[in-house]
């Protein structure tokens, strides 16, 4: 159970080795008291190196193998992170980002990809969903992304995926309100974390911690956030801007 | 009579905070209550509602369902010559005093407010300001009629294994349906109160003292914001009960008239930062200075001395939508220095505590979970602001140091640790709920946050 003061009891983290999905769970757990965080994820060997991150008299982790794009094992994988008890807050932060030149000339890359991002988010959210409404309280935290607003030459096949993921779980947040479960979603822009150090960095760059800052702010809210006022623009003129304009951003 | 409900609603406790959702019923009587118990429930457990006075978390439970009771209110028996009280659990401290009143009886133990119910009261095991004296309400209960997890309703007498999981036991052992009470006779509705102003803590505490054994009711309120100057000024207010004979005027015309009414409602929508340090500052000083700079003496009527917050609804309202915490903790005589410590903590924080309350304790509850034992109570409100989580887990430090504990009634936050180091009973606790509810069939926000 959340308490008053908005400390959790329990974490999963959907995408255990998400450089921005740790850094949100660090941001979200106490320091006055233990607390236990499931780490799901594809890569054994990564989720046990970050398993060890954090500090072991304060955090209980458990490890749990989850693959996004497996959908007929999402059913167990939520029952086995339930296993230990209510589950306070679920981080979707898994996805990948996929290189756009790659994914056009390879229509089943770019259908995993959906697959992964879009279907996989799909399919667990409501697996969480059914759980945390049966539960009667939680808190969803979904990584979208500031590509979901406005498809863009430069990365829209990944920009669709976050599109669908990000309406997912705007839509999802009207089912579960009557149900005392809150969903936010976090839409960062570029975040510099080992998933994007091959690029070039962009003004308005955020780092990990910013998300998770945002994450803590947007905790017990229902609704799209962004990392700062300058992003919320950003978005929304982006949705805005004419194809003449979006033609032409990097 | 049809059962009302089940209702799917969110539900708080007084602080506002944590919210969840639990399909909501109201049984008429008891034996409604036990079907209801008997028969299956949706959601996955069943927890007790009173009043929704708990200030965390106590009355609820997500994804269950919640038996209200508040339309289980029925007198059902009241002896005018021994004051012994039988009632159904629902009914209201300020129903019952209506009720009793006149008839020249009064609650034996009341809390700040009147709007608790009798099944609450016995659950928080609640005190009041003649703690020191006569003890918390579980002295005062003859017997309890209980429906345990299983449906079967149970008579339990004071001093049953039972009854002293029962009291204080925040309604884990099963639904309390009635309960049977010995009120205190009275002549008259009103007090003589004697309030005096103490310039700082050390002077605040012998006052305390000294009033503990002189008077039935003493409590202080206590400036814990005022960081320059002596530490913890404040205000002594004692009372007892006057005699009829000892009133004049209107009084005396009327000596058991209890009709209290509500004054002022706190308005819906308030911004959350209307009590801030600017504002509490203020009303500190106005506070203190309204206290006589002389002991003095005045006579009161009793809803103006026990409940003077009764007279504005909804006054947790006043906290606006972050809502706010209640923390209080009781440490042994002797810890002195701690109570020091933690107002200085308080202080050098700037946190506005809008209500401050010290009092001294007399002896420890029956109940398991009994809240209170020998020694120093502080009761404060803290809006909800950034560092709180900090000087909260600073001030457990302080009460675990000093062999304290705090009281689940108003907890919305307490880490397990506090739990489990305040109470010493809580094993026993623990093995009575496992044989009586071995199934977990009653479960509260609290119980699963704490796993009581």
């Amino acid at each position: 159970m959340i308490d008053a003061l908005g400390t959790p009891q329990r974490i999963l983290l959907l995408g255990g080795s998400s450089e921005i999905g740790l850094a949100v769970v660090r941001g979200l757990l106490p320091r006055d008291r233990t607390a236990d965080v499931v780490l799901a994820g594809r890569d054994e060997v990564a989720l046990s190196r970050v398993a060890k991150e954090f500090p072991a008299d304060q955090v209980r982790v458990r490890m749990l193998a989850f693959d996004a794009a497996d959908i007929a094992s999402h059913r167990d994988v939520a029952a086995t992170a339930w296993e230990d008890g209510d589950v306070d807050i679920v981080v979707f932060a898994f996805g990948v980002l996929g290189d756009q030149a790659t994914l056009i000339e390879d229509p089943e890359a770019a259908a995993a990809l959906i697959t992964v991002n879009q279907t996989g988010a799909v399919s667990m959210g409501l697996h969480v969903a059914l759980r945390m409404r049966a539960q009667g309280h939680g808190h969803i935290i979904a990584l979208s992304s500031i590509a979901a607003e406005r498809a863009r030459p430069a990365n829209f096949i990944y920009g669709a995926s976050k599109a669908g993921f990000d309406a997912f779980f705007d839509g999802l947040g009207y089912h579960l309100s009557p149900h005392g479960v809150t969903v936010s979603i976090v839409r960062p822009g570029f975040v510099r974390t080992r998933m994007t150090a091959d690029l070039e960095v962009p003004p308005l760059a955020s780092m990990p911690s910013d998300i998770s800052d945002a994450a803590v702010r947007a905790l017990g809210r229902t609704g799209a956030r962004y990392p700062t006022i300058a992003h919320r623009a950003l978005g929304f003129a982006l949705r805005l801007a004419p194809r003449s304009v979006v033609r032409r951003l990097p | 009579m049809t059962i009302i409900g089940p209702v799917r609603k969110s539900l708080i406790g007084w602080g506002r905070t944590a919210p969840s959702t639990a399909m909501v019923v109201q049984p008429n009587a008891a034996d409604e209550a036990a079907r209801l118990l008997q028969g299956p429930l949706s959601g996955r457990a069943v927890a007790f509602r009173g009043l929704g006075r708990a200030y965390g978390d106590a009355a609820q439970s997500a994804g269950g369902t919640v038996i209200e009771t508040t339309r289980m209110t029925r007198v059902v028996d009241l002896d005018v010559d021994t004051g012994i009280l039988r009632a159904e659990a629902g009914l209201s401290i300020d129903a019952l005093l209506r009720h009793v009143v006149p008839a020249g009886w009064f609650i034996p133990v009341t809390p700040g407010t009147r709007m608790v119910t009798l099944g609450g009261a016995v659950a928080a095991d609640i005190h009041g300001k003649n703690h020191h004296r006569d003890g918390s309400i579980g002295a005062h209960v003859k017997s309890l009629r209980l429906i345990t997890p299983d449906g079967a309703a149970k008579e339990l007498a004071r001093g049953a294994p039972l009854f002293d999981a029962t009291l204080g036991g925040m309604g884990l052992t099963g639904l309390i349906v009635e309960v049977t009470l010995q009120l205190l006779r009275i002549s008259s509705a009103y007090m003589r109160v004697e309030t005096s102003r103490a310039r700082g803590l050390d002077a605040l505490m012998s006052t305390l003292d000294e009033h503990d054994r002189r008077y039935r009711y003493s409590v202080a309120w206590i400036d814990c914001l005022r960081s320059s100057g002596p530490l913890g000024r404040g205000v002594v207010t004692s009372g007892d009960h006057v005699e009829e004979d000892h009133l004049r005027g209107r009084q005396a015309d009327t000596p058991l008239s209890f009709d209290p009414r509500v004054r002022l409602r706190a308005p819906a929508g308030m911004p959350s930062r209307l009590l801030n340090r600017t504002s509490v500052r203020a009303f500190n000083e106005v506070w203190f200075r309204r206290a006589p700079a002389a002991p003095c003496s005045t006579i009161e009527h009793a809803s103006a001395f026990f409940h003077p917050l009764d007279s504005v609804a909804d006054w947790n309202r006043i906290y606006g939508r972050s809502g706010f915490v209640q923390y209080q903790y009781v440490v042994p005589f002797g810890a002195e220095d701690m109570v020091h410590r933690s107002i200085r903590l308080l202080a050098d924080a700037g946190t506005a505590s809008f209500l401050a309350v010290l009092k001294r304790f007399g002896r420890q509850g029956s109940g398991l979970l009994s809240f209170p034992m020998p020694g120093w109570t502080l009761a404060l409100d803290i809006p909800i602001r950034p560092g709180l989580v900090d000087l909260l887990a600073r001030l457990d430090r302080l009460v675990l140091e000093a062999g304290g504990r705090l009281y689940l009634a108003k907890d919305a936050r307490m880490p397990r640790s506090m739990l489990e180091s305040g109470y010493p009973e809580l094993e026993r606790f623990r093995a009575i709920r496992r044989e009586l509810d071995p199934e977990r069939r009653i479960e509260t926000d609290l119980s699963r946050r704490l796993d009581l």
